[in-house]
């Protein structure tokens, strides 16, 4: 906190942090172990016996989407960049109209309770599911790196610790009361503790937003003024092209992103998985309605904390803090509020991970233990205690590499990884989704193409990227092997795999099948048989 | 415990798991009752599907969202396009501090509210009415709101 000691602020106090952040897991862990289900149905522990009401959903749903990542991430990026962290929101928050016009209701309808249920309807099962696995549990692992990387950064800044080790040891704290909501809570524990977090997140940039807002004469004007008053980069702060108007090359990069934002989100498997907690389709398109608004209310929030970071603390200290651009909220707070109020951000920026964390956690277990263990192995003929036991115990195995791969990757510039997820997400997921819901003729040939292709060249042009080699900031600094211009692949991926699931089909032999085609179709439709 | 009523023991999703490969020129939509036991079980859905109430609804669904969705990603990427590469455009000023970019973006907050009451409406006057209708024929009870 030496920045923050120069500057002339008081310092943050790890003690009140500590407790704040402490006093947030016992509430979540007591009511994870009073909504727990000791039932070992497969029904009650990936979907919660689908008991929670829309509106749960919903909030639940804005809880599991915002990340640290875009709550820490995209504050900072407008404090910093301007215009350019605005965009970001704008991508996340149209999203959802995908999910709500395309995909929320009819996966409803079809699935019971993974991804996999979706996109194996009508197709050949333990191929499809092996695909559907395969690309959730990427997406997943990426998505999870990210948020355990950023987690080491995060505890530099608000707990004040700075070795190695004390970091590993915090980043293995959290990972451990993640796999407890899990193996406690089931979805039902870890729904309560999305629930709780969104619910804190939110009422947190709402009293603050209100706060800054207020401190500028209800004048959204104004406070743009102070902050481009205060701001190197001046009037063209509001202006888009602060991170990404260099060059054509930056340019393009950031339309793939945008692209890549928007249409991933939809197919992300742990918001998909989200869908099988309500009871029907009109609790699921409920669901989505409540997560838009806080969607809304959240990145107007964000708006106005990004620029009044920018004019209270300036980029300057923000990107002299430990943690760089994501302590501009928690600095802000330390500014309006004092040390009481920093305590509560960091607590919610922590609780945020350990949440986001949890969600993708239970996702990647009922992944493995749904589409692999009982339908790919068992052959659809596993017992639910069995199948929730294997559930189980892939939750601590996944919790387990969380925390080694957080450790490893901590330092790293990982941030890469979340826009990576969205890509692969938008590039494997959503095409098949698609095709399979409403392109009568696509068969299982087309639905392993747009997969795998999608995913294979997601990966493979991240590789060749300068994410991986050949930049300043790249992983491998000392090498040289890319050739592929842009960080972001979604502008290639996307269109690839639409195109592979298209001529998959065209030349597969394995036909459609009509009856499986109308059943999905009346049932993704009407509910029917679901 | 999953949702109202499902089709007995089998669910459709775990019974596939062996799919019953029709032989190549083998069709015949009435006869394939003995070759699957398990399916006969729940709604005819080819039937279902082939039903001029069902047909209108697919119709009136696809023919909301289809064009509703083309129309705000086109937007959305109007707005992409114009930030990456039109920056003295999005940069003048309206009122105040207030610019073209800002205006934009809160415009696709905007627009985003507005498709979100837009679908909202339209399903409740002109979809959910017909699942209804399709849902009570299958003998099946109304999708209830809590």
């Amino acid at each position: 906190m030496s920045a923050l000691a120069a500057g002339g602020t008081p310092a943050s106090d790890p003690i009140v942090n500590t407790v704040v952040f402490a006093l947030f897991v016992a509430i979540t862990l007591y009511v994870v172990y009073r909504a727990g289900s000791r039932s070992s149905s497969t029904s009650d522990y990936y979907a919660a016996g689908s008991a929670f009401t829309g509106r749960q959903n919903g909030i639940a749903l804005s809880g599991d989407f915002l990340s640290a990542a875009s709550f820490l991430g995209i504050a900072g990026a407008i404090a910093v960049h301007g215009y350019d962290g605005f965009l970001y929101s704008i991508g996340f928050l149209v999203a959802w109209l995908v999910d709500l016009l395309l995909i929320a209701e009819l996966t409803r309808n079809t699935g019971r309770f993974t991804m996999g249920d979706v996109i194996s309807f009508r197709m050949k099962q333990r191929p499809v599911r092996a695909a559907a696995a395969t690309s959730t549990l990427v997406i997943s692992f990426f998505y999870m790196l990210a948020q355990m990387a950023g987690a080491g950064g995060l505890v530099a800044l608000l707990l004040d610790i700075h070795t190695r080790l004390g970091q590993a040891l915090v980043i293995g704290v959290v990972g451990l009361v993640m796999v407890l909501y899990v193996l406690v809570g089931g979805m039902k524990g870890t729904t309560w503790v999305q629930i709780i977090k969104a619910g804190v997140l939110m009422l947190a940039v709402v009293l603050i937003a209100v706060f800054l807002f207020g401190k500028y004469g209800f004048s959204f004007s104004n406070l743009l003024s102070a902050a481009t008053e205060k701001s190197p980069l001046g009037e063209h702060l509001l202006e888009p092209g602060g991170s990404y108007g260099k060059d054509n090359t930056t340019k393009l990069d950031f339309v793939s992103l945008a692209l890549a934002l928007v249409l991933g989100l939809s197919s992300l498997p742990h918001l998909l998985m989200r869908f099988y907690t309500v009871p029907n389709s009109l609790e699921a398109r409920r669901s989505v309605v409540w997560a838009t608004v806080c969607m809304l209310v959240f990145y107007a929030c964000t708006l106005v904390i990004g620029f009044g970071a920018a004019a209270l603390v300036g980029a300057d200290e923000i990107k002299g803090a430990p943690g760089g651009e994501n302590s501009a909220a928690p600095l802000l707070a330390l500014h309006i509020g004092g040390t009481l109020l920093l305590g509560v951000i960091a607590a919610v920026a922590f609780a945020t991970i350990l949440a986001v964390v949890a969600g993708l956690t239970i996702t990647a277990s009922a992944s493995f233990a749904h589409d692999v263990y009982a339908n790919i192995f068992k052959r659809g003929k596993a017992e639910p205690a069995d199948e929730v036991r294997v559930a189980r115990l892939t939750a601590i195995v996944v919790g387990v590499l969380a925390i080694a791969g957080g450790v490893l990757a901590n330092g790293q510039n990982v941030a890469f990884l979340v826009a990576l997820a969205f890509a692969v997400a938008a590039s494997a997921n959503l095409s098949t989704m698609l095709y399979s819901l409403f392109w009568k003729r696509f068969n299982t040939t087309g639905t392993l193409w747009g997969m795998y292709g999608g995913l294979i060249a997601c990966l493979l042009l991240v590789l060749f990227s300068p994410v991986v080699s050949g930049a300043p900031d790249a992983i491998f600094k000392g090498l040289d092997f890319a050739w592929f211009p842009l960080k972001n692949p979604g502008l290639v991926s996307i269109p690839f795999s639409f195109l592979c699931g298209f001529a998959g089909t065209l030349v597969g032999r394995s036909k459609a099948d009509p009856e499986k085609q109308a059943e999905m179709e009346v049932r993704s439709m009407t509910g029917i048989g679901s | 415990m999953y949702d109202v009523a499902r089709p007995a023991p089998g669910n459709a999703l775990e019974e596939t798991g062996r799919i019953p490969a029709l032989p190549p020129g083998d069709h015949h939509p009435a006869g394939v009752q003995h070759r699957r036991p398990a399916a006969r079980t729940g709604p005819d859905y080819a039937a279902i599907q082939a039903s001029p109430e069902f047909v209108s609804l697919r119709r009136r669904f696809r023919g909301f969202v289809f064009p509703m969705s083309f129309a705000f990603f086109a937007w959305y990427m109007t707005y992409v396009l114009l930030a990456a590469y039109a920056h003295d455009f999005m940069s003048r000023k309206v009122f105040g501090q207030v610019n073209v970019a800002i205006l934009f973006g809160l415009g696709q907050f905007a627009s985003t509210a507005l498709v979100t009451w837009l679908y909202l409406r339209y399903a409740r006057r002109r979809l959910d009415p017909r699942v209804a209708q399709l849902r009570a024929r299958a003998g099946l009870p109304e999708e209830q709101r809590r």
